[in-house]
């Protein structure tokens, strides 16, 4: 009863070091090692192929990174991938604008009914975000009525394969979108809100935050960076692939985020730590197909890497 | 008579903390044994202690006169001790009859489950109590009412030697604990040993026989409790020595900063609040210190809680400085400048993993803010103002609050709530667990807040620091307001006798 829950292990500064650049410091070494080891590395071709691969889990895993830290977790990424990119054919008629913005607020919505859940009737994030998952790609392939749909649209196409300044134009989104999100986090009155939900919920209800509208404007967030990576990943594929589009993102994404050092119990994001962990795991699959080792190699080397991040995470609470 | 339970000087220490020392207890059958003692007197500790949760570092039992140790709570449970927690533990969705019979269901000849016989049975048990329900209705969907006495006929049923029954009145209506009563009645004329847990003195000197106070991990005193007076029984929960109850300045508090017939700040009325408050009238002037007396479990953090919009009311309004406020909102009440200091400073108020600097700025953060954009500088003005003010000891405003001390982490909270400049503060228990300079530090902190005209709550399980520190000290019990102590009677005396004062039966 009066037991102190604050005897906190001490852990070594090793484990601390870790913990923080961790992942900086993976990305490093394989960046150094694939510059001495990997033929055609430090190409043009090749950075922009990484890039564009990165992009639209990277988009994902910010939202996913927002979520986390207010000790939810959104699982319904990869079927809102889909619906967005379900939506896009139907419209895309009518031009690029209102085709692109349409799946947009298709996304808003999807995250706004997970975030309705969350927040509103109070139901578990994971179970919540679970429903959408299962029921979202359903959603899409009604309206995409089953197909796979070719793009032609020149606009979206070009946002697929465009560059400037030699990068691809994906990968500027991506940036841009980072960085608006790491601002948001940190100078907004919202992101410290977040931080404060995902940190201490009843604290922060005693302290008078509108706690529930923080949680629906983070689902809300979550399901549109979600739809821009679908927008995105459709214009790269030139064709619009409901069932397949988006497929496991929510896995990848919450690998990022952990991996680049934010907890799952809440109360801190890391978005410089997010981008990070995208680009190891990226860098590992590249890394061992470019030796010609599997694909299947690069996912257990994943799981040992998520397992090392969660450990470093458990020491420092 | 030999008892069916007992514990010999039973000591049992976590990290930092004596929870029990030396502690004594013993279980007759047909009797039934109050257990009291206040927040952290080890009456938690030492019900696990019984039923097999924690082993005691020294001391033994013994059960049925033979020394035992019971190695799980699964041990304690087959041989015949059964509890009946606060919160029931039995299975919401299985059926009252299932839940009766759980772990010991009827079977049919070919060795499956009898449902027939189980629900047949179920019913009669508890028609035997006077309830009548439908038996195959999941349990969660009854009353609490009705799912505690499910819980006791269950323990009942079970041949148990010893019952203990922790606080089972704390959500029961009036005419529920009747049939409570009843039924603990049976199990005494049936020669079970009950342990009695509750706050309530006047249940207490209802249905219990023997008493044994607890305070801070020891036995202060144990013995029948027919002849033995409330206000000695009150004193003694409370560590309070009836012959010399002194005034001799223990605290920082001076004296009295009452604005004389100023209109209140704060006006609350009827607030009410099922099975927690009922109908609670509170008025605070602007100056003026208000405690809120009351044993554990009387109301009083839950009338403060109702106060600062952070406990839902079902009927009652308050009022500050004329101006009715949005009750069950914390956001209006603060806007309103009320604020609430939580009981449970770690649970309630601190963030651990944010810098000081965030968690004072935390509440004030939108008026702190220009488009939804945090201004630094603003902060950091403020930050620093209330950093020197209320002396909080950090490396820098950017270090963690969970790395400070217990009395740093209180000056933080208060920071947060000051900077709101509020002009009623509620404070729950401001110096619980906190050093004694701390302690010194924030007492004199409030009595000059409160000099500077700003209306304080103040509840506090220290008697001292009520008595010293407030001008009114309302008491309650059981949720509704029992005593108004003003001026000259503002005394531990008083206070003591109104909190032991006989309630309405």
């Amino acid at each position: 009863m009066t037991a102190d829950p604050r005897a906190e292990p001490r852990t070594g500064r090793l484990t601390a070091w870790l913990r923080d650049n961790g992942v900086y410091a993976a990305v490093a070494v394989l960046v150094g090692y694939n510059l001495l080891f990997s033929a055609n590395f430090a190409t043009w071709g090749n950075l922009g192929t990484q890039v564009v691969q990165v992009a639209p889990v990277l988009i994902v895993a910010l939202g996913m990174a927002l979520v986390i830290g207010t000790e939810g977790v959104d699982l319904s990424v990869g079927s809102v991938m889909a619906v967005a990119a379900a939506i896009l054919p139907l419209y895309l008629g009518y031009g690029f604008v209102p085709a692109v913005g349409l799946a947009l607020v298709a996304g808003a919505l999807c995250g706004a009914l997970n975030g309705t859940l969350v927040a509103v009737v109070g139901i578990q994030p994971i179970v919540a975000t679970l429903a959408l998952l299962v029921g979202g790609r359903g959603l899409a392939l009604v309206f995409a009525d089953g197909q796979l749909t070719d793009i032609r649209n020149d606009d979206l196409l070009a946002l697929g394969s465009g560059e400037l300044l030699g990068i691809p134009t994906i990968g500027w989104i991506a940036a841009v979108l980072a960085v608006a999100v790491w601002l948001v986090v940190r100078y907004t009155t919202f992101g410290r809100q977040l931080v404060a939900v995902g940190g201490n919920r009843s604290a922060s209800a005693l302290a008078g935050l509108p706690v529930r509208r923080v949680l629906l404007t983070t689902y809300v967030i979550s399901g549109v960076l979600a739809a821009v990576a679908g927008i995105l990943a459709t214009a790269r594929l030139t064709a619009s692939d409901p069932s397949a589009i988006g497929t496991l993102y929510e896995l990848s994404a919450i690998t990022a985020v952990v991996v680049g050092g934010t907890p799952l119990s809440g109360g801190r994001v890391r978005i410089l730590g997010t981008v990070a962990g995208a680009v190891l795991m990226q860098l590992i699959t590249a890394t061992l197909i470019k030796h010609n080792l599997p694909d299947s190699t690069a996912q257990i080397v994943q799981a040992a890497i998520i397992l090392v991040a969660v450990h470093l995470q458990r020491g420092s609470r | 008579m030999e008892p069916v339970l007992a514990a010999t000087a039973v000591s049992k220490r976590f990290p930092g903390v004596v929870a029990l020392s030396e502690v004594d207890l013993t279980l007759h059958g047909g009797e039934v044994h109050a257990l009291v003692g206040e927040n952290g007197a080890g009456k938690s500790t030492l019900i696990k202690v019984l039923t097999g949760v924690y082993t005691p570092d020294t001391g033994e039992l013994t059960y049925l006169g033979e020394t035992t140790g019971f190695g799980r709570p699964a041990d304690a449970q087959n041989a015949g001790i059964s509890t009946v927690y606060q919160e029931v533990n039995l299975v919401g969705q299985q059926s009252v009859a299932s839940n009766l019979f759980l772990g010991r269901e009827p079977r049919t000849r070919w060795g499956l489950l009898d449902f027939r016989a189980m629900n047949r049975r179920a019913a009669d048990l508890l028609a035997g109590y006077g309830i009548r329900v439908d038996v195959t209705r999941p349990l969660r969907t009854l009353g609490m009412g009705v799912q505690q006495m499910v819980a006791l006929a269950r323990a009942a049923d079970t041949r148990a030697r010893v019952v203990i029954l922790d606080e089972p009145t704390s959500s029961l209506e009036p005419r529920e604990v009747d049939t409570l009563f009843t039924v603990v009645e049976r199990l005494r004329a049936d020669g079970v040993a009950v342990l009695y847990v509750s706050h309530r003195l006047d249940e207490l000197y209802r249905i219990c026989d023997q008493v044994t106070v607890l305070r801070d991990g020891r036995v202060v005193h144990s013995g029948p409790l027919a002849g033995l007076p409330r206000l000695g029984l009150v004193a003694m929960m409370l560590g309070r020595d009836l012959e010399e109850v002194r005034r001799d300045g223990a605290t920082k508090f001076e004296g009295e900063h009452t604005a004389e017939r100023a209109e209140p700040v704060l006006t609350a009325t009827g607030l009410t609040v099922k099975h927690r408050l009922d109908g609670v009238d509170l008025a605070v002037r602007p100056g003026e210190i208000v405690g809120l007396g009351g044993l554990l479990g009387a109301g009083r953090s839950e009338t403060a809680m109702a106060i600062a919009g952070a406990l839902p009311l079902d009927s009652g309004e308050v009022t500050v400085e004329g101006t009715r406020l949005r009750t069950g909102s914390v956001a209006a009440a603060m806007r309103a400048g009320v604020v609430l200091l939580p009981e449970d400073r770690k649970a309630d108020g601190i963030l651990p993993d944010l810098s000081v600097r965030e968690n004072i700025v935390l509440a004030a953060l939108p008026r702190l803010s220009a488009a939804g954009l945090v201004s630094r500088r603003r902060q950091d003005s403020i930050v620093d103002t209330f950093v020197r003010r209320l002396r909080i000891k950090a490396a820098s405003p950017d270090q963690r609050v969970g790395e400070l001390s217990g009395g740093n982490q209180q000056k933080v909270l208060l920071a947060r709530l000051l900077c709101l400049e509020p002009r009623l503060l509620l404070l729950d228990e401001p110096t619980r667990g906190i050093d004694v300079g701390a302690k010194a530090e924030v007492q004199a902190l409030v009595d000059e807040l409160a000099r500077d005209g700003l209306g304080v709550v103040l509840i506090s399980s220290e008697f001292d620091e009520v008595v010293e520190g407030s001008d009114t000290i309302v008491v309650l019990r059981d949720g509704a307001v029992t005593a108004r102590l003003t001026g000259e009677d503002v005394t531990e005396a008083a206070l003591l006798a109104a909190l032991a004062e006989e309630g309405p039966a």
